[in-house]
């Protein structure tokens, strides 16, 4: 009999497996939800799937009493906005510091214990500090995802930048060029899929400083919508903004990988 | 493998602490939970000194008295079935438990709001003044209820200003920044804004007296099955107030409440407490609090917190002494002053 360590599951059962956690959480769920309404049909706590279908056309589908906006679609909107601002700004900081620091011995010397220091102080515990700096509006949420995830680019993309075989760097001088030509035909094009691979990596951290921005002080968003009707316990509404939000970050996630395959196909091996 | 799925699926569900619900039935030990603001900080010295415990022995049961630190989550966690009881305003007590099925008493009557909650701006000492501006609070609470009250007072609505939902730890350094120029809250907070020298104080709830009721609400059905339960938390209660005026008890508060004694009395005169069961039953039995939950209700339906199902205001009936206001066919709040009745006329 073959070893346990070499026996492979095969296509279906790897999808069957895969799916299985998946199906027993949901079976779970069910239970327990059925159970709860059982003994109060109006149980917020774990509502039935009908009942957070409802939610979503309402959200997703039916104009709001109040504003007459698409709620869902509004807020998607606004925090995609901020996200994307963000995160934006950080990759280019990332971009900048990262291949000045990286390439630049003079510039990493003056610039790197601060950037470390920086990547060091938690964005949530400075809260206070960032909302008299900045506000309470926009730009305080915006700031927050930079201040949380820009030292980690800046950081992970000096320490790529370095990584550039110095044969490539002495064979680009004695062709003859100067640093600004190193730095723009050869540090460049090689950290772009890196600089690509860390976002995707700082992703996480930048969706939780936005939903936490959102839950401070909002007028819409994702994360101010959860926060909103989490006083009144509307799991029906929390629940699928909780899905949404995932498979949100899994497109943006899938949709970077996608790009960076297609765009740098030598950085991941294929040719 | 049925068999075992179910038996797997029923271990899962019994690890899931939420997935049984508090069920209704004689029992002899019970957890009410409370939450930081001056009209519950009692609770905190009753349990300290062994009232509570006192009087639960007097009817052979146990009471744990548990501190929430987040006031919303201490009601979720009610509404859930962690807590026979907890402490909650009334909008909140109709909101959420109600809303949400759960049919609850409010057993204690305990204060309301006389200028605890309140509207401040900056750069303008009325009101009015607050038209088109954006106005940060925490939205859905009863600061946004004082502040649809309070546009209602000088003939303005929600649609004449922006509501920013600001989460409560926030508010105080939110009033530094310059963005902020009006907010709605309430006390210690209020307090803490107030000494700033920019704020201006406009509307506080002492305009709205007996709109904002502090209560200890308790599940409906353990109470029926558990009379003791009511006797024992009502008994320690007004034993507990009984100590109003010791030095002891209001070091005791100060503290729980991170302030000094100063602070203490300043909340306690913004507090209308009855400390006289005679006067919480009053106040309960009058028909101005039906007409005060009516207010209330018809608030929270126009901000769809009854529900999206619900088809009116008054969808969650609500009983008071003075009779029921909305459907009585699905009565969820109960203003019920028999136990207060019985410590009123001393049968505790």
């Amino acid at each position: 009999m073959k070893k346990l360590i070499n026996r492979q599951p095969g296509r279906v059962a790897t999808w069957a497996l895969g799916l299985l956690p998946f199906a027993l959480l949901l079976v779970v769920y069910l239970l327990a939800s059925d159970a709860r309404l059982e003994a109060n049909p109006n149980d917020k706590l774990l509502p039935a799937f009908s009942a957070m279908g409802d939610a979503i056309q309402r959200m997703a589908f039916e104009p709001s009493k109040r504003s007459g906006e698409y709620l869902l679609w509004a807020d998607t909107l606004a925090s995609l906005t901020r996200l994307a601002i963000g995160v934006g700004i950080s990759a280019l900081m990332g971009l900048v510091f990262g291949i000045v620091t990286g390439t630049l011995p003079y510039a990493r010397a003056g610039l790197s214990p601060l950037i470390t220091g920086l990547s060091l102080v938690p964005p949530m515990a400075i809260l206070p500090i960032l909302f008299i700096l900045f506000g309470l509006g926009e730009l305080a949420k915006v700031m927050l995802i930079i201040i949380g995830i820009t030292p980690f680019l800046i950081r992970d993309l000096q320490q790529r930048a370095r990584e550039i075989p110095a044969e490539q760097v002495i064979k680009m001088q004695t062709l003859g060029a100067n640093t600004w030509q190193i730095i723009l035909r050869l540090v460049w094009p090689q950290i772009m899929p890196r600089l690509i691979s860390a976002v995707r990596l700082s992703l996480g951290s930048a969706w939780l400083f936005l939903i936490a921005a959102e839950a401070i002080a909002a007028t819409e968003g994702l994360g101010y919508r959860i926060f909103l009707v989490r006083r009144y316990l509307s799991m029906d509404v929390i629940l699928p903004y909780v899905l949404w939000i995932t498979l949100l970050a899994f497109a943006i996630d899938f949709l970077l990988a996608r790009y960076s395959r297609w765009r740098y196909p030598w950085f991941h091996g294929s040719h | 493998m049925t068999r075992l799925l179910t038996t797997v699926c029923t271990t899962a569900l019994l690890a899931l602490t939420l997935a049984a619900p508090v069920q209704a039935q004689a029992r002899d030990s019970f957890k009410v939970c409370w939450s930081i603001y001056v009209g519950w900080l009692p609770w905190d010295y009753g349990a300290a000194e062994g009232i509570v415990d006192k009087w639960a022995d007097k009817y052979d049961i146990d009471i744990e008295v548990v501190q929430i630190n987040d006031y919303i989550e201490s009601i979720n966690q009610y509404t859930a079935g962690q807590f026979d009881g907890c402490t909650m305003t009334n909008m909140d007590a109709l909101t959420i438990p109600a809303a949400g099925g759960v049919d609850s008493t409010a057993l204690i009557v305990g204060d309301f709001s006389n200028g605890n909650d309140g509207i401040v701006l900056k750069d303008a000492d009325n009101l009015e003044a607050i038209k088109g501006r954006r106005v940060n609070l925490v939205e859905l609470s009863v600061s946004h209820y004082l502040l649809a009250r309070a546009l209602d007072s000088v003939g303005l609505s929600e649609r004449d200003i922006t509501v920013v939902n600001t989460a409560d730890a926030d508010l105080v350094s939110a009033f530094n920044t310059s963005d902020v120029t009006a907010l709605a809250t309430w006390n210690p907070l209020l307090g803490t804004i107030k000494e700033s020298p920019e704020a201006n104080l406009v509307f506080d709830s002492s305009s709205i007296p007996g709109e904002i009721i502090d209560l200890m609400v308790v599940n409906t059905d353990t109470l029926k099955a558990n009379p003791a339960l009511g006797k024992a938390l009502t008994g320690a209660w007004y034993e507990i107030m009984g100590h109003l005026d010791d030095s002891g008890f209001r070091q005791h508060l100060a503290n729980v409440a991170a302030t000094d004694l100063d602070g203490l009395r300043m909340q306690l005169d913004a507090t209308r407490l009855f400390d006289q069961a005679e006067e919480a039953v009053a106040f309960t039995n009058s028909p101005a609090l039906k007409d005060t939950m009516q207010k209330v209700a018809e608030f929270s339906f126009d901000h769809g917190l009854l529900g999206e199902g619900a088809p009116d205001a008054g969808f969650v009936g609500v009983a008071t002494p003075a009779g029921v206001y909305g459907n009585s066919g699905n009565i969820k709040l109960r203003f019920d002053p028999t136990y207060m009745t019985m410590a009123a006329e001393g049968e505790l």
